[in-house]
Parts: C-alpha cells; sequence; structure tokens
C-alpha cells in the first residue's frame, strides 16, 4: 500500500497551478507553451489517479486523448511562433497586440 | 519493505515532477525551459506506473517526452534567443498578481478536494494485472470509446494541415500572392 490518491491529486493540484504561473508570468511565447503543457499534464495526473481509484479505466482513455490534443495544440502553436518570428515581430506576448489583447 | 519502496520511488518522482516543473517556469533559456521539461514528463511516466497505468506511461514517454520535446527542441534551436527573465527587475505588480492568481487557484483545489473527498480517497481497489494494458486500452478505444477515437484522428489529421499551412505561409512571404493573405495582411501587424 503505497501513498494513497490524495497524495497524487495535491502532486496534480501543484503542477497545475505551477503552469499556471508560468502562463501568467513569462512573456516568451515558447515557455508559454511549455507551461501549457505542464497544466495539461497535471490535469492527466488527476485522471489517471481517479482512474485507478474507481478501478475503471475511462480516465486513461481520456489521458490518452488529452495527450493526442495537446500534440495537435503543439504543432499549432509552435506553427504560429515561427510564422510570427518569420514576419520579424518579436517574440514577446506583450508586444503582439494587434489584438489590442 | 514494498511498501516503504514504493513510498521513495513516489517521493522522488513526485518532487522531480515538482521541481522540473519549476525549473521550466523559471529558467530564462528556453532551451534549459524544454529541457526540464522532458524531466518533468518523465518524472510524470513514473508516477503514471506506480498508478498501474503502464500503456499510458509508455505512451507519455514515447510521444510527450520523444516526439513533441524533440520538435520543441527544433522550433527553440530555430528561434535561438533567450526569453524574458522571469524575476527581472524585482518583483512587479503583474507578477505578485500572477504568484497570488496561482496560489489561490491551488488552494480552491486542495480545499474543493479536500471538502468533496477527504476520508473517502484512503483505499485505493484492487485491479488485476490487465489494469491499464494496451489490450484493455485497445479494447475500450474500439468498442466504449470508438467515437473519441475517430476524433482524436480527425483533430491530428486538422493539426498536421494546420502545422503545413502555417509552415508554408511563412516560407514563402511574397505579400502580392493571395496565398499569403492569412499572415500577410495590408495592414502592419503593429
Amino acid at each position: 500500500m503505497g501513498p494513497d490518491l490524495t497524495w497524487y491529486l495535491a502532486v496534480a493540484a501543484f503542477l497545475f497551478a505551477i503552469g499556471t504561473l508560468g502562463v501568467m508570468l513569462r512573456r516568451s511565447p515558447l515557455i508559454i507553451l511549455l507551461s501549457i503543457e505542464i497544466m495539461l499534464n497535471g490535469a492527466n495526473l488527476a485522471f489517471i489517479s481517479f482512474s485507478r481509484h474507481h478501478a475503471e479505466m475511462d480516465g486513461q482513455i481520456f489521458a490518452l486523448t488529452v495527450m493526442a490534443v495537446a500534440a495537435s495544440e503543439v504543432v499549432v502553436g509552435l506553427g504560429l511562433i515561427v510564422a510570427v518570428h518569420r514576419r520579424r515581430l518579436e517574440l514577446d506576448v506583450d508586444k503582439l497586440s494587434t489584438l489590442r489583447g | 519493505m514494498g511498501n516503504f519502496l514504493v513510498w521513495v520511488v513516489w517521493i522522488v518522482a513526485a518532487f522531480a515532477c515538482l521541481g522540473s516543473g519549476a525549473a521550466v517556469v523559471s529558467f530564462t533559456n528556453p532551451f534549459y525551459s524544454a529541457l526540464a521539461l522532458i524531466g518533468n514528463l518523465g518524472s510524470l511516466a513514473v508516477l503514471y506506473l506506480l498508478l498501474s497505468a503502464e500503456f499510458v506511461a509508455a505512451a507519455q514517454v514515447l510521444v510527450y517526452a520523444g516526439a513533441v520535446m524533440v520538435m520543441f527542441l527544433f522550433v527553440i534551436a530555430y528561434l535561438g534567443r533567450d526569453a524574458d527573465a522571469p524575476w527581472a527587475g524585482g518583483p512587479s505588480w503583474q507578477a505578485l498578481g500572477a504568484v497570488a492568481a496561482a496560489g489561490a487557484l491551488m488552494v480552491e483545489i486542495v480545499v474543493v478536494i479536500g471538502l468533496k473527498a477527504s476520508g473517502r480517497l484512503t483505499e485505493a481497489p484492487y485491479v488485476g494485472a490487465g489494469f491499464g494494458s494496451p489490450y484493455e486500452i485497445g479494447k475500450l478505444f474500439l468498442t466504449d470509446h470508438l467515437l473519441a477515437f475517430e476524433i482524436t484522428s480527425i483533430v491530428l489529421l486538422a493539426a498536421a494541415v494546420g502545422g503545413v499551412v502555417l509552415g508554408t505561409q511563412a516560407r514563402d512571404p511574397e505579400p502580392d500572392h493571395p496565398s499569403n493573405s492569412l499572415l500577410q495582411g495590408d495592414v502592419p501587424l503593429r
């Protein structure tokens, strides 16, 4: 009997908070993408913990789907970053304010 | 003895996971951040193994720490520059607000879990050897979750096409060409 579900959920909450912090704190879009990956992985850890706790494998299925969606998101995000870089714009989300964000 | 070993593995993996996550957020060089994220994903795979999710752990290492991170490292090597320093110029109001919001989010998650589920999460039921195996995962994907499986393939196809479209338009910046109108509008972006 190892650590119970609460510990895993605490790690998942910590990971999600670290990812949120990175998204809000950093201005480089590359590191924001990396932080979003951390948030997704925190959610995945919660899914898999609950899947183990209920002895149902649906949570693992959802985690695999999240993984595929994360891969797609990375492809599109990196494509956008490269396109921004090709237009000689600075890679800083505070300065990419055409849409007045 | 086995119990003790599980705890040791869990503590090492969890602290490696959280430490490398903090490293991703705090490194100035994005290359180091990406390398730290590989460590983060690897230690998460260990946690998945402890939760008897073998196939997900293997997919995590292969797909995430392998393929996705190689893509990241290529793009970072191509762009090749330092990112912003997260704590440059002392703590600003923006940084303090970000820390406060992230802390509030974490406290919120912990409190909700503690209120709703404390005392009911202690005992994990026994699972057989097939739990989390590729056979069981494949069976679930092709029976109960067939729709999710098919939609995932469409999402991946759309992402691949979108990546190619973005990449070719970035490579060929001719403003007069009509196919470049998506990213090459008449109005300058700044």
